[in-house]
């Protein structure tokens, strides 16, 4: 099964409640998948400053005295702020690939669950209600945001195979569903320099999308471009820095429904996750049609 | 003889008794006390009208009732709503997920908003009336049921379809009727495809008559049986041919 969330703020007033709105709708989704769960949440990107969101089984030890390190590394200032298992390295932007590098050598234990100006990626293993109290991620604020909690299939249950997905900066993807090609789009995509962290499908699916932009694809090509190079079941919520978009192969089988008002844009596996967003009752609500791009941008 | 008159409040009460609804609020019973209360009526109980109040989008409301009682739904269910019903007048005052009225036997359910996929799959009696559109997989395998939908139809609908009738307002997506057996589709807009061995049938005197008697049951009254084209099984997937062992 698995069941993913997305939520697209337009009314600024909201910004505040987001990590709230996207908490609680995935916290409905919960018997779709007790394995993992996870959350990326855009907040405003200012342009000077860039985050890192990393990961560590020993947090204690990998996240101690870890500022004064990296910064000396890099030669950038350096802020570390630990949340449980994850931390977020804020830095200047151009020292984001020179930060990544220090990394593996000064904590080669930590992993990076996602990197950009906008994006912060917290996921672990256990089901949403405990992931989202562990991370706090009901107080977050932000422009949009999507969410899954994982029934797994195609690979292991850890950390990171859990969702979403970040293979680019302020990038992200879950999906509900399983490819039955990613080990062939997963080689041809190495050949293109493009690397991987697991053996999953859904890791492949992200890894194309931001090939695609990195070929100078916009969102929406991108995803038109998964109909047609992908093949398996999937209902897809991306998100990038100020935009946010869904996609369902031609059979579309996973399950989905969008609703949208003046305030929002929302997506769920199911109309239960839409229940408590505000004025629902009077939202346009949808199923999104299958092999059609949809997409909002900021 | 006069009956014995009653108060005023008598009746009033008695009235009240027999006519209110039996009240059923999801956000303060749970679902598996409301299915269990329609599980345990019996063949002649006075309880024959029911509200269920914030369904919120949960999953088999009203599932498996077997007795000829009217139910409404106030607001939008998830999957299975009105599964397996048999007797039963189930109206959903709001949208259904998945799968609803799935296997129908007997009764009618409306569905005032739209119907997610396989709608009324497999179902081999009654009436499902969807008044908003009705995504992918609509009558799959259906097996006697009638189906009117108001709007659209997506894609595969009346995939190996058995029997029954289905009634499109609106238009079909890709696939309408693949492998379909002797059931009956009526589409009034276009149709997106054709699947494998369905094609379009001449509407004869007796198929005009009996799409208006669906129209006449369903309640659509401005919209006329003429306007519709009939789709079936052409009937040549229905033996080998030894011509297609390739195909396998």
């Amino acid at each position: 099964m698995c069941g993913i969330v997305g939520l697209f703020l337009k009314d600024k007033a909201l910004e505040p409640k987001l990590g709230a709105m996207l908490s609680e709708m995935l916290v409905s989704l919960s018997d779709r998948g007790p394995d993992s769960a996870g959350i990326a949440i855009y907040g405003a990107a200012t342009g000077n400053e860039a985050k890192i969101t990393v990961q560590s089984p020993k947090p204690d030890r990998d996240f101690r005295g870890l500022d004064v390190e990296l910064a000396k590394a890099i030669g950038a200032p350096v802020s570390v702020a630990v949340k449980s298992t994850h931390a977020v390295i804020r830095t200047t932007p151009d020292k984001v690939d020179a930060a990544r590098e220090a990394l593996q050598t000064l904590r080669p234990d930590i992993r990076i669950m996602g990197a950009g100006e906008a994006v912060e990626i917290y996921k672990e293993v256990g089901l949403p209600e405990a992931v989202v109290d562990r991370f706090g991620v009901r107080a977050m604020t932000g422009t949009h945001g999507i969410g899954h909690t994982r029934m797994a299939t195609e690979s292991a249950v850890t950390t990171m195979g859990a969702h979403p997905f970040s293979t680019g900066a302020d990038q992200c993807l879950v999906h509900n569903g399983s490819l039955s090609n990613h080990n062939n789009v997963r080689r041809e995509l190495i050949r293109d320099g493009m690397t991987f962290e697991t053996e999953n499908d859904t890791e492949v699916a992200a890894a194309y999308l931001s090939n695609r932009m990195a070929h100078g694809k916009n969102l929406g090509e991108a995803l038109e471009g998964t109909l047609s190079d992908l093949d398996g079941f999937f209902t897809f919520v991306v998100g990038t820095k100020n935009g946010f978009g869904v996609v369902r192969d031609p059979i579309a089988c996973k399950p989905a429904v969008m609703a949208e008002t003046d305030q929002y844009v929302a997506f769920g596996s199911e109309y239960r996750a839409l229940t408590k967003l505000p004025g629902i009752d009077n939202a346009r609500v949808w199923e999104p049609e299958p092999a059609t791009v949809y997409f909002w941008e900021h | 003889m006069p009956a014995t008159p009653m108060s005023k409040a008598e009746r009033e009460q008695g009235h009240a008794h027999s006519q209110a609804s039996r009240v059923f609020d999801l956000s303060v019973h749970s679902l598996r006390e409301l299915n269990q209360a329609l599980h345990s009526l019996t063949p002649g109980s006075n309880e024959t009208a029911w509200e269920v109040l914030n369904p919120k989008g949960s999953h088999s409301v009203a599932v498996g009732v077997d007795q000829p009682v009217s139910i409404d739904v106030r607001g939008s269910v998830g999957y299975y709503c009105a599964g397996m019903n048999d007797g039963a007048a189930i109206t959903v005052h709001g949208s259904a997920g998945p799968g609803v009225g799935e296997n129908m036997m007997s009764g009618s359910i409306v569905i005032k908003g739209d119907a997610s996929q396989y709608a009324g799959a497999t179902g081999r009696g009654g009436l499902l009336v969807i008044e908003g559109n009705a995504s992918s997989r609509c009558g799959i395998s259906m097996k006697g049921i009638d189906i009117v939908v108001h709007g659209n139809i997506g894609h595969m609908s009346a995939f190996m379809a058995q029997s029954g009738n289905l009634v499109v307002l609106g238009d079909a997506g890709d696939a309408l009727g693949d492998s379909i057996y002797e059931a009956r589709l009526f589409v009034r807009g276009k149709v997106e495809s054709l699947g494998a061995d369905c094609i379009a049938k001449e509407m004869r005197p007796e198929h005009i008559e009996l799409l208006q008697a669906l129209l006449d049951k369903a309640g659509v009254t401005d919209v006329k049986a003429s306007e519709f084209k009939r789709y079936g099984s052409a009937r040549t997937l229905y033996n080998f041919n030894i011509d297609n062992a390739d195909a396998y």
